[in-house]
Order: C-alpha cells, then structure tokens, then sequence
C-alpha cells in the first residue's frame, strides 16, 4: 500500500502531511485535488480498499490462540490463488474469548469478522468471501457498519452482538480495526488531527482548562482529576519539566493497557504530546513493563514514524513545540505504579517510593517538575480535543465523565476487554457483555480494582461503576481490572492470595507495610490449616487469636504505611471479611472450605464404586501414595497426602471424593 | 549516567539469560557506583536473575485471572513432572520454572509462557502434554 508520504512527497512539503489529511492545508495548489486526498484517506481508512484487505489480530492473546499460524497459512494460499491482497496485522478488538479473530474486507462487502479461525479454515476463507464473495456463517463473529447492510442478512452486526451492545468505544475505537504499525492509517481515522489544532489554537491553559472541564479523571486508580495534576506542574516555572506515562501495568487481572499499546499506540503517543503542550515538558519517558515485548517493539516503531513525520521531536508541526519521547523498560515491580517508585526506577535506583510533599509535580524525575498519568488516561486526551469538552463530559456520571475500560476476566463466558461508559451497573458488564458465568455455576463475587481493591457479592451488581460509588461499597476503579469469581473460588483463598503477593511486592521500606502484610498472611495460613497440621495445643489458639487480630492489624496497615500500595494493600482482607464473614468462620470453626478450594483441609478419599482402576491417578501423584494394582479399587495413604488435589484434577471417572 | 543501570542490567540478561558477578561488578566499575548498589537493583526487580537460565524457561502466571481459573494446579504439575520448585533450575539446565505476578493475558488465564510463546486456556491434561512435548525436544 503506498503511504501518504509516497503519494505527496514530490508534491507537499513534508512537515504539511498532517495538515493535509487534516484538512487544515490546501493541497490543490500543488495539484493534489481534494478527491485525491479524500480517496486515499478512504482507502487507508479500509472503508473503501481498492483490494481485498484481511487483518488478523495479533495482540498477545490472539498469538497465544496460534495467530501467527493463521497469518502464515493466508500468506501462503493468497500467494497459491494468486489473489492481490493486503495482509495486516492488527492489535486487539476486545473480544480475546473468541480469538483468533480475523476481518475480511472485499472491496464493496461489509468488513466482516470471523471468529476462532485456525490455519485449516483459512482456505474456507479465501474461497468463500474473497472469491466467492459470501460469508462462511458458522465461523462469522460479525459484520461492520461500513456498507449497505442489507448485504449478507443472514450476519448479524458486530455493535449488536450481546458483547459490544453496551460498549461504547472511545480509547478502544481505534483497537483491531487498524494496523497499529501504519501511522497512515492512523492519520486517515483523523489521528493527530487533535495534536495538530491544539498546538495551532489553544494556549496551554486553554488545554488544561478544557481538560478539566471534560472532567477527564486519572484511570490508574485514584481518579485524580488529570486537568488539575497538570496545572501544577504548569504553574511550575522551571524550564525542564518531564511528562511520564505508567504503562506498567503491574496489577494482576488487568491488561487494558496493554491492549491499547498494542493495538493503538499512536493515541497514546498523541495524548502525551497535547499534555506535554500543557505542562510546558519537552521530555517524555513511557515506563513500559518488559513482560510486554510486543508492546515495547510497537512503541519504538511508533515513536520512530511519528518523528519522521514531524509529530514528535523538534519544532513538532512548525509551532516551535519541542517534545522527545522515550521508552524506559521497567524491570517488574508492582510497586512502581506509585508515581514515586516509578521515578527512581527511571531514574536507575531501586524502585522505593518517598513521602509527599513535594508532590512529583513540583519535584519529581531528577528534581524537575513531573507529570505521570497512565496509558488509558492519555488515550483519552485526544477525543477531548477532537470532539470537544462538552461532548466528553456528557458521557458518565456526575463526578465521573467518559468511558472506562475494564479488563473482564475469571468465569466468565466472554472474556476480554469492554469499554462501558461510566455509570453502567456491574451487572451489566459481568451478565450482558461478560455473558454470564460459565460453566453453569453461580456468581458469587467481583473483585474489582486488583490487589488495592476488593470482592464484591452479589448485592452490589446494580451498582452504577463510576468512582465514588466504587469506593463507598469498598472497591474501587484501580486501573479496571474486573475478575468474576464463582461458588468454586474460596474468598479466604483469595484473602491469602493477594496477601501472598503484596508480600512479595512490599519494598520494604516502611514497617506497617514489611511487616503488618506479613502478619496477615500468617493469620490467614493459619485459618486455612486443618487439624493434622498442626503439632501443638499454641497453634490452635493462635489461629483464634489471629483472627480477633485480623482487622485490627488491617487498619494500622491502612493508616500507617507510606504509599498507596500499603494503604491499600490490607483493602482484600477487609472486604472478604466484611462480605463473606460466614466464609471466614466455616475455615475457623469448622474447618472446612465451603468452596472446597482451600485444598489443606480438605480429605481425598477414593469412591470404591466409580473407581475402575486405571492408575492414572497413582501415576500423576507427586508423593507416590496412592497404590492399587491394575483393574482394581485404588486407596490413598492419608498420613503421606499432601491434599494437592492431582488425583482429583486427574480421575477421569469423578472417583476421587475431596470432603 | 546511573540512570541507565536498569536497561545496563536488561541488556547484561539479554546476552547471558542471567546475572554473571562479574558483569554487575563491570556495570558498577562503569557507571562510578558501589557494586552494592547495582546488586540492591539487580535484587531488588523481580526480572533479574543471579542464576543461569534452562534452556527452555517456562514462566507461570499467577495473576488473579489465572490463581481463580487454577493456575497453582498448574504450577504444582510443572514442579512435580521436573522434580525443582519454582524460581529453580533442573540438574540437566533444561528446563527453568519462574512465576510472574502477570503476563497481562487475563482473558486466556491460565497462562504459562515458555521460550517467549504463549499458551493459554490450560488444564491439568494439557499441561501433561506439553510437558511431555517439551521433555522430547533437546
């Protein structure tokens, strides 16, 4: 496909690209007439290719559904049927349950989407929509908008299946539908068009001014509103500000974005540049996590085009606005999400975080003013410009505007990442886009907001998500990470989990946070033990005693620790207990896990009328102690068990009873 | 400049699957820093790694999506089939285990990655199987 700047090169001035496929730039007089223009931005915008175009999703988890295969095998038959077409790589539509997902655009066809496509349906593919030009309909996901959508009647459209109904794209819009990699494409959807009229328009308080009247709020988890943040740092007279982006999205169960820098990493890149306009910063860093490869290697393409083009660099767009950006690799830290942490990871030292005041804003990456926000936030500074304040602020609640992403994810039937505006209720999310619970089990909690946040039960499904709501029931919006958990999961197991992980986060610097987070897990480790664990007559009173200690402890935690990460580390042991007491005391009294999860208390015995004998189960076992001879009733040696549950995961015939 | 020591150390890794003691003592002499400030960092991030790598590294995830989908059951059936824990290295430095807070694949939970190629949507069979794969390969 030829780039705008083929097209134009000989033509238009090379700094003036932008402005072209803006519209603010005259290119008639160089004898480019505007239906030329608004034909290439069509045909890079692929509602109108001249060509078959095929996109597969190739996020992370479209490769780890085998895209890659995918890819190759369309690379070889398109070349085997000698078919011209345009093969693209594309980021993540959302919809990772039904990956891999591959579009199929024949010029004056609806773009369609064909969902869970293995390499042996590829030549289905070509034959029946690209040749034949008609659906294969038992693997189509959906069709787009983009053409007269009497044709193929039989495919429903992609914004009316159950999963995107409630969606309202904003900061994903762009995900799975371009080619990440071709700023042109980019460019054709109106990209950097808000770059562009800012930077000829607006003053920087204009910016920051507009941006707070879109009510724009940080959405990596305190919701700080972005507009005011920036202020600071503007009112900061100091001619070296910095403007950092926290792309390490270190919380378990999120990855927005990391879909967002996969599959749309201009929009970051153009949000950073307007922010920095404001703030008056012309060095930016993006603190990306080296789990993220894919992500990382995007990044670096995109700074790189976005410089050849004049957008990022010196004298950005000939207004004298100067902004460098470069990637910093973190090194895996949850800690350095805390803006502090992050600073002196950047700046090469531990990543430990320091008392506030002074806020980075006024003193932050090597004592100079600095700015961070997260990826999600900056994706939304764009549309703010593009299509107003006020359009912006009239979606979402009162105190919360615009769209939040979450990364929905756990048991339920369709994973992945939905964008609902702020104000839709939890039900909606887990029950209409998440499609329910799988499996045919019963909903039992919610855990939004990662280890800082907390389970929800089910009476809190209408709650209407936006910041204040979350944080009133004892959640909170975190950086959207949205784990549904079902009757099977055990709310102490998960207590002990996030425990289990915020020790090993904690970075030591404060007592409350070292310390205290140590001592809870400990009492949590002793609630889930059974009788045979224990040796002493002490350690069954220290399971009580630990528990009337629980929430005492959980509240010095909170009070006491000196970053977000302490304050809120103890957040899943106080919502468990408040939510699901009764879950808490069955594993105190009684000693069972209702949810049969805690496997240390539970006892494996084998069901002599469903055993047949097959020794699967003494082969898989770890510690050799179950024994039976072929063909006969199998028995496990309970003094030698360690209640790993192998033999259960593995009995192919339900023998194994776990009480 | 001291600020560049995290990506020193990454690319240190890159080359080696590790850490050798004499490259962060190289690093420290390099950058002008006590050595025990390059080892405070090379400690202190969950990505570095002191030891040599296997030859094939399987990293678990343990995020929330995959610890509630059954990812220590996973866990668990690596660490039996290879005979080393978690953070270990087989005798035969063919295989190494590691687990991550979150590879960000939530939706596919659970997740194991190894050599850099992702699987999702485990359970304990296919995990066998895996296994068994990986064990035939040299």
């Amino acid at each position: 496909m030829n780039t705008f700047k083929d097209i134009l090169s000989t033509k238009v001035p090379a700094e003036k690209f932008v402005d072209v496929i803006g519209g603010s730039y005259d290119a008639s007089k160089e004898g480019v007439t505007p239906d030329q223009i608004a034909a290439m931005k069509l045909q890079l915008s692929l509602e109108k290719a001249d060509k078959p175009v095929i996109l597969v999703g190739m996020g992370t988890c479209g490769l780890a559904n085998g895209a890659q295969a995918v890819y190759d095998m369309f690379k070889q038959e398109l070349k085997k049927y000698e078919i011209d077409a345009d093969l693209i790589k594309v980021g993540c539509v959302g919809f990772c349950a039904e990956e891999v997902i591959v579009d199929v655009k024949v010029p004056g066809f609806p773009r369609i989407s064909y969902k869970r496509v293995t390499p042996d349906n590829v030549d289905t593919i070509i034959e029946r929509t690209i040749i034949n030009k008609e659906p294969v309909i038992q693997k189509a996901l959906g069709k787009y908008a983009d053409a007269d959508p009497s044709i193929w009647p039989d495919i429903p459209m992609l914004s009316e299946i159950p999963f995107f109904k409630l969606q309202q794209k904003v900061v994903l819009d762009n995900c799975g539908v371009i080619d990440p990699e071709n700023i042109d494409q980019y460019l054709a959807r109106g990209g950097y068009g808000a770059l562009s009229s800012v930077l000829k328009e607006k003053s920087p308080l204009d910016v920051i001014e507009d941006t707070k009247k879109a009510g724009l709020r940080g959405r990596g988890g305190g919701g700080f509103l972005a507009g005011r943040k920036w202020e600071f740092a503007y009112n900061q007279d100091n001619e070296q500000k910095y403007l950092i982006c926290n792309a390490d999205e270190g919380d378990p169960g999120a990855f927005m974005d990391r879909a967002v820098l996969e599959g749309d990493p201009h929009k970051v890149v153009e949000g950073m540049a307007i922010a920095a306009y404001a703030i008056g910063a012309s060095k930016g860093y993006i603190y990306c996590r080296a789990e993220y490869p894919l992500a990382i290697e995007r990044l670096e393409k995109t700074i790189a085009s976005a410089t050849a083009y004049g957008l990022l660099g010196k004298n950005i767009l000939n207004s004298g606005f100067t902004f460098e950006l470069k990637i910093k690799k973190g090194a895996g830290a949850f800690v350095c999400g805390e803006e502090t942490a992050l600073i002196h990871s950047i700046e090469g030292k531990r990543g430990m975080p320091r008392p506030r005041p002074p806020f980075p804003a006024v003193s932050g990456l090597f004592g100079k003013p600095t700015i961070i926000n997260n990826v999600e936030t900056f994706s939304n500074v764009p549309v703010i410009f593009s299509k107003g304040a006020d359009w912006y602020s009239s979606i979402g609640t009162d105190s919360s505007k615009g769209t939040k992403v979450f990364a929905l994810s756990g048991k339920v039937v369709n994973t992945g990442l939905v964008e609902v505006p702020m104000g839709t209720t939890i039900r909606e999310v887990v029950f209409d886009c998440g499609g329910g619970i799988a499996d045919g089990k019963n909903f039992k909690a919610v855990q939004i907001g990662g280890p800082s946040g907390g389970a929800l039960p089910e009476q809190f499904l209408d709650t209407k998500i936006d910041y204040e709501n979350l944080k009133d029931i004892g959640a909170m919006m975190g950086s959207g990470g949205l784990v549904v958990m079902d009757e099977s999961t055990c709310m102490v197991d998960l207590a002990k989990y996030f425990m289990t992980f915020i020790t090993s986060e904690s970075c030591g610097k404060c007592i409350p946070c070292r310390e205290g987070t140590k001592r809870l897990l400990e009492i949590l480790e002793r609630i889930t033990k059974s009788y045979r664990e224990e040796e002493t007559e002490i350690d069954s009173l220290m399971r009580f005693q630990g528990m009337l200690y629980l929430e005492r402890l959980a509240d010095v935690i909170k009070d006491t620790s000196l970053c977000g990460l302490g304050q809120t580390a103890a957040n899943p042991v106080i919502s468990t207990l408040r939510y699901f007491r009764d879950e808490y005391e069955a594993h105190l009294y009684d000693r069972t896990c209702p949810s049969k999860a805690c496997r240390q208390m539970l006892t494996y015995t084998v069901d002599e009328e469903k055993c047949i004998g097959c020794t699967l189960c003494a082969q898989r076992c770890p510690v050799n102690c179950i024994s039976g001879e072929r063909k006969e009733v199998h028995v496990i040696d309970q003094d030698a068990c360690t209640h790993c549950g192998q033999c259960e995961l593995n009995c192919r015939f339900d023998a194994i009873i776990a009480q | 400049m001291p600020e560049n020591m995290i990506a020193m150390l990454q690319d240190v890794q890159g080359v080696y699957g590790y850490l050798p003691e004499d490259d962060i003592i190289r690093v420290a002499k390099h950058l002008g820093v006590p050595t025990s400030r390059v080892y405070g960092v090379a400690t202190f991030y969950n990505q570095f790694r002191l030891t040599p790598l296997g030859k094939h590294v399987i990293r678990v995830c343990r995020g929330t999506a995959c610890h509630v989908k059954g990812s220590l059951d996973i866990l668990n059936i690596l660490e039996t089939e290879l005979g080393i824990s978690a953070g270990e290295t087989t005798k035969d430095l063919k295989f190494t285990i590691e687990t991550v807070a979150c590879i960000g694949a939530c939706s596919i939970a659970p997740v194991i990655v190894i050599d850099d190629k992702y699987y999702g949507g485990l359970t304990s069979k296919s995990v066998y199987k895996l296994i068994k794969e990986y064990q035939k390969k040299d």
